[in-house]
């Protein structure tokens, strides 16, 4: 590039003018143009061997900054005929940006008042879909033939029994825990034994439902809104509808019947494993297994662990519910299956901690 | 603006998978500023040739030469300078999902120059206007028609003012007025802006508007059983497959 100041400045370009050397050729000659004394701006095109329109659109920059700086006529010459209409396509770009092609910008205010009504909406979408759900379940209680058996049966082994280890092995492990960080101070005033009491009502009433909850949460929630997100995505939401086949009865209805089977006995595990793990550190304080045992089953009683598998059930049936109604209320895009599987576990999750709550006070005035 | 400068050469190219070669011996070039057809019956191998001209897959043996330099064989920063000298289109689109159309065209220019936000702003506006999407700039590609996500993903082919642009069955799925526009759209921006298409196709209206010159491939052949301009290959009857293919000629033996 090179600058003759006499009457007139010249910019003479030069080889490439493409998106690479774009850059260069950029500051350089805003430089020259501010330099640019008198009324007249001629762009020598003479030596260019390519320009692309990475390259016509920095030229149309370069015009429009040079008419800010009072540079009134610019000239472009020696410019190759293929590349004029290069040229003329970017100046139109740069006519368009003056009329405003930019979408309407939102305040602060209409940006909380837009994503509250949006949070209304899905609330609304929620409890109907869970209606659905409960209306379809109810139907298919009074028809019990009409559940589709083989699915249920086949959802309940991937989901409940293949996570049957993770469950043991989380629930062992805060058991044991429990108990050892119990025990230490209870030593000290002789009633270590009264851990077996802990743990046994810790388990049955509180942790062995909502350790399950959390990891099925995690595990087989994620899971059904996966499916049936990736399900919508594909339209084959939209393929059974056509069918005239009911898709709540069709998918959901077999993942919430496993679910309500399954998450009571994977709560029955955890509640034994649990107390297994106790059962560790008793023993290794030197108290016979068969202490801890008469110690829990004199403490807890049936009360206790029919709470305990209530609330299960009632688990169950929120997290199998949950991760279908995010998946059925994904939208479209790559994303859009990722965002509702991680709206299901957080859904999840909030109601898990919810639910128990209600059932802690419900317990309480009721004397169980 | 169409040159006898060769854009790509492809030299004695053995393709497959698992050291299997589909095509053996494949040779032909492409000369800068046509439009150049790659047709023939599924499983032939075209997607195959496709995949190893665009580097997504080694070739067994041979090259693949685009504008002077070897493809096959180059490495790391060469490489990526060979393949910034070509766009390529999905058949299925492939623009990201979770951005904007004008995002889309906006991140190989981001990723490869360093010009200012305005200028890469600009640039990609007018990639749109030239595929006539500049009103759709700020929509998600989930909210364009097919024909429009084409265009689009074109557009976005030619971010980098590419000297080749490959194009995978461009008008799959799309209605015939549609794809006659695609079509005009490709033979527009081969003619103004001199670019070289590669395009993998068997859309036969497609092929006889837009096509200079056109190699058929053949799966027993293994390898390309015609080459010429559309009216040669119409009215070739030397190799019955090519006249059935041309003239729609069911094959019931």
């Amino acid at each position: 590039m090179a600058l003759n100041q006499d009457s007139k400045t010249v910019i003479s370009f030069t080889d490439r003018l493409d998106a690479k050397t774009g850059s260069l050729v950029w500051k350089e000659a805003v430089r020259k143009i501010s330099l640019c004394k008198s009324g007249n701006l001629i762009l020598d095109f003479d030596k260019v061997e390519y320009l692309d329109s990475a390259g016509a659109m920095l030229v149309c920059h370069l015009k429009k900054d040079a008419r800010q700086k009072g540079v009134d006529n610019i000239s472009v010459i020696n410019l190759k005929p293929g590349y004029s209409s290069l040229l003329d396509l970017a100046e139109s770009i740069n006519q368009k940006r003056k009329t405003g092609n930019t979408p309407e910008r939102l305040s602060f205010i209409e940006k909380k008042g837009e994503e509250a009504a949006q949070f209304l909406k899905e609330t609304k979408e929620f409890i109907t879909y869970t209606g659905e759900i409960f209306w379809a379940l109810i139907q298919s209680i009074l028809h019990p033939f009409s559940i589709r058996w083989s699915d249920t049966l086949l959802i309940a082994e991937r989901s409940g029994v293949d996570a049957l280890p993770i469950v043991i092995l989380i629930s062992f492990i805060v058991g044991l825990v429990m108990a050892f960080q119990a025990a230490m101070p209870m030593k000290m005033f002789g009633t270590e034994i009264y851990v077996a009491n802990l743990i046994g009502i810790a388990m049955v009433r509180e942790l062995g439902p909502l350790m399950t909850a959390i990891v099925l949460a995690g595990r087989s929630s994620s899971a059904f809104a996966a499916e049936i997100g990736t399900m919508r995505i594909n339209e084959e939401i939209d393929a059974l509808t056509i069918m005239g086949i009911d898709p709540v009865k069709f998918l959901i209805v077999p993942r919430v019947i496993a679910a309500v089977f399954f998450t009571p006995l994977l709560t029955i595990f955890s509640n034994l494993v649990g107390m297994a793990g106790g059962a560790v550190v008793i023993i290794s304080m030197g108290y016979p297994v068969i202490a801890y045992y008469n110690q829990i089953v004199s403490f807890v009683k049936w009360n206790d662990f029919t709470g305990g598998m209530i609330k299960c059930l009632v688990f169950g049936l929120l997290i199998a519910a949950t991760g279908c109604i995010r998946g059925y209320q994904t939208k479209s895009g790559p994303s859009a299956v990722g965002i509702s599987t991680t709206r299901a576990v957080v859904t999840c999750i909030i109601l898990i901690a919810v639910f128990d709550g209600l059932f802690s006070i419900t317990y309480y005035y009721l004397g169980i | 603006m169409k040159q006898d400068k060769t854009a790509i050469k492809v030299e004695n190219l053995y393709a497959g998978y698992n050291n299997e070669p589909i095509m053996e011996n494949i040779n032909f070039e492409v000369f800068q500023g046509e439009v150049f057809v790659i047709i023939g019956g599924s499983g032939c191998g075209k997607s195959t040739l496709l995949k190893n001209m665009i580097g997504l897959l080694p070739p067994i043996s041979g090259r693949i030469i685009i504008q002077g330099k070897d493809l096959s064989g180059s490495e790391g920063e060469e490489r990526a300078e060979i393949l910034q000298k070509i766009g390529v289109a999905f058949q299925s689109s492939a623009l990201f999902g979770s951005m904007t159309i004008i995002e889309n065209i906006k991140l190989p220019l981001k990723e490869f120059t360093d010009l200012s936000d305005l200028l890469i702003n600009d640039i990609a506006m007018l990639k749109l206007q030239l595929v006539g999407l500049e009103q759709s700039a700020n929509l998600m590609p989930g909210e364009l028609s097919g024909g429009m996500q084409k265009r689009a993903a074109l557009a976005r082919a030619m971010a980098l003012d590419p000297a080749t642009v490959f194009l995978d069955e461009p008008s799959a799925g799309l209605d015939p007025v549609t794809s006659a526009e695609l079509d005009h759209l490709i033979t527009g921006l081969a003619s103004t802006l001199g670019i070289t298409f590669v395009i993998v196709t068997h859309e036969l209206a497609s092929i006889e508007t837009i096509s200079d010159r056109i190699i058929m491939l053949e799966k027993s052949a293994k390898g390309i059983i015609a080459e010429g301009t559309p009216d040669q290959l119409k009215t070739d009857r030397t190799d019955p497959s090519v006249y059935n293919f041309f003239n729609r000629i069911p094959d019931y033996g």
